[in-house]
């Protein structure tokens, strides 16, 4: 008795009331571009088969859709009906194929959900392993945990950049070819992953149990005590107390990942290989960052000493991209004499 | 006409009955044929805008499009929790703002002297990688926001930044000295921390509730960046 209105384009919903939900929850329409972005929009590799269900029904609702379109048309053009009926048939699936095939492509190329589990770290988390990496471990007698995640130290880079640019305009760096920001990004980022790849294959020389994700988290955070003394040092200017940053902090940030890497390397002479190598560029990376990015301070000492002093002569130096090795170790030299100099001098 | 019959025997009449329990009850005759248009309101919609957009006129199109963009303009500099660049986003409004802030930072022709100032395309490039880097980075972290959505947040809060190196511009054709740029100083703090409140405005409702430190801190460090690059600006 009761019956219900049945409507005339039912296969038009092929999505029944139980799926009506989805249809809410899709955002933006049937073009192929917003169809990727519905795709990237699954949070987790565990929603990428609703992003394809999604993706089928959308399609079915399509092909129901052009089909009833198509069977009335056709009901009103006979036969010049049916041929361009055909021809929109066929290239509406070549259409699908095509689309098709290049989400496929686009889904494995441009997975992220790679990287996702190294990413899956709670605020917490990342605050005691920065503390942490001040520490340096005295046992060394069992392997240490190292946590392989890439959050803090991408962030950590990022953060030596900002601080690498800050400091860089306060001391009137000069650079010829290339930029501020193109150095700073190339020199954070060529070190980090530079330096992880050739401690991961010292590790893999010397027999060492580390993974390359683990070399990349150790130098990493490694980085936050370059950043602290960067930090210190480019706002208040005194050799003196970069010196005594560079060994403290500097050293305890060596010291822990010295430690980690010889509770998981066994023999002396690799121990000793790794671990100087680590070391000697660590602090050496911290030396050349202060020292080509900052401005002597001859120029401040000289107003704060009065006249009886000799003027420094202070020559615009000119740094290209990559600083030789050579000229590095001149610059240097002339830093802590000049420095040494005007100390001796005003006593 | 459908004509009503009711079945007194029915069970479903006995229980007090929802709202439309009675309609169950209706019969319909064969004559007259039911059909009509059952048509979900999202396809309707793109079929009518496949046909109107392309035979609306230029002028149309432009003044809609700008109004749009306008529109988002006001929610970035009122922040409040909305989600109209979420729902409409589009990339006209950050193009737009990327473009007149590359353009004002621009140093002019390379001279030997002082080579340090940052380049159109580079300000581009920064502005644009930095945002997609921050964008993954957020979806890694378990958002649940699209990647042009994000592009699209993060490219109109820089607004307040472009207003900040207008004021700067001006300030800058005064004398320069210490109050000049203690006048910029306090003008760049305030429009960054502005940017930083509005883009996470709308972009902590994405995040897991526990990690919004994570995915904020980027966007701070980005517009950070920018900011550093507007107040060293000096023209020659």
């Amino acid at each position: 008795m009761a019956t219900t209105a049945a409507p005339a384009g039912g296969s038009r919903n092929g999505a029944g009331p139980e799926w009506g939900g989805f249809e809410e929850n899709i955002q933006g329409g049937g073009s192929a571009v917003i169809d990727m972005e519905n795709m990237d929009d699954t949070s987790g590799s565990s929603f990428e088969d609703m992003g394809e269900l999604h993706q089928r029904l959308r399609e079915e609702e399509v092909d129901a859709d052009a089909a009833a379109a198509e069977e009335e048309d056709g009901e009103f053009l006979g036969m010049k009906g049916f041929k361009g009926q055909l021809s929109r048939q066929v290239a509406d699936q070549m259409w699908q194929a095509g689309k098709r095939q290049a989400s496929r492509a686009f889904s494995l190329y441009a997975n992220i959900d790679i990287l996702r589990p190294y990413f899956d770290v709670e605020p917490a988390q990342v605050r005691s392993r920065l503390l942490e990496s001040m520490i340096p471990i005295k046992m060394v007698n069992f392997p240490q945990k190292i946590a392989g995640e890439l959050y803090g130290p991408l962030m950590l880079v990022f953060t030596l950049v900002a601080i690498l640019l800050h400091g860089m305009k306060t001391s009137d760096t000069i650079i010829r070819e290339g930029t501020l920001m193109g150095t700073a990004i190339g020199t954070c980022f060529g070190y980090w992953l530079g330096v992880s790849s050739f401690i991961y294959f010292l590790a893999y020389l010397c027999n060492a149990q580390i993974t390359m994700l683990q070399t990349l988290a150790l130098l990493g955070y490694g980085l936050f005590g370059h950043c602290i003394v960067l930090f210190v040092t480019y706002n208040i200017h005194l050799h003196a107390l970069f010196y005594l940053f560079w060994l403290l902090v500097g050293g305890l940030s060596t010291l822990r990942m010295v430690a980690v890497l010889v509770s998981r390397t066994v023999g002396p002479t690799q121990r000793l290989l790794l671990c100087g190598t680590l070391a000697a560029l660590h602090m050496l990376f911290l030396l050349y960052l202060h020292f080509a990015y900052h401005k002597v301070v001859e120029g401040i000492l000289d107003t704060l000493e009065g006249p009886n002093i000799p003027p420094m002569q202070r020559v615009p130096r000119e740094i290209p991209a990559v600083l030789p090795a050579a000229r590095l170790s001149a610059v240097v030299l002339n830093a802590t004499t000049k420095a040494v100099a005007v100390t001796l001098h005003s006593h | 006409m459908a004509e009503a019959a009711e079945s007194p025997g029915d069970p479903a009449t006995a229980s007090p009955k929802p709202l439309f329990a009675g309609l169950s009850d209706i019969s319909i005759s064969q004559d007259i044929p039911v059909e009509g248009e059952i048509t979900i309101p999202m396809r309707s919609r793109i079929r009518e805008f496949d046909s109107s957009t392309l035979n609306e006129s230029v002028h149309n199109t432009i003044m809609r499009d700008l109004k749009a963009v306008g529109k988002k303009f006001m929610h970035v500099l009122y922040p409040r929790k909305s989600n109209t660049l979420l729902r409409d986003w589009d990339l006209w409004g950050p193009l737009i703002l990327c473009v007149t802030l590359a353009l004002m930072l621009q140093q002019g022709s390379a001279d030997n002297e002082k080579d340090g100032g940052p380049q159109f395309a580079e300000v581009f490039v920064i502005i644009w990688f930095g945002a997609v880097t921050i964008t993954l980075n957020s979806k890694l972290l378990g958002g649940n926001i699209s990647f042009f959505q994000s592009l699209c947040v993060l490219g109109y809060c820089i607004l307040p930044l472009t207003v900040a190196m207008l004021v700067c511009r001006l300030v800058l054709l005064a004398d320069s000295g210490p109050i000049n740029f203690m006048v910029r100083l306090f003008v760049v703090i305030v429009m960054f921390a502005w940017s930083v409140i509005a883009s996470t405005a709308f972009l902590a409702d994405s995040q897991p509730p526990n990690r919004k430190a994570l995915a904020v801190y980027p966007v701070f460090l980005f517009y950070f960046v920018i900011s550093w690059m507007i107040l060293t600006f000096t023209p020659k």
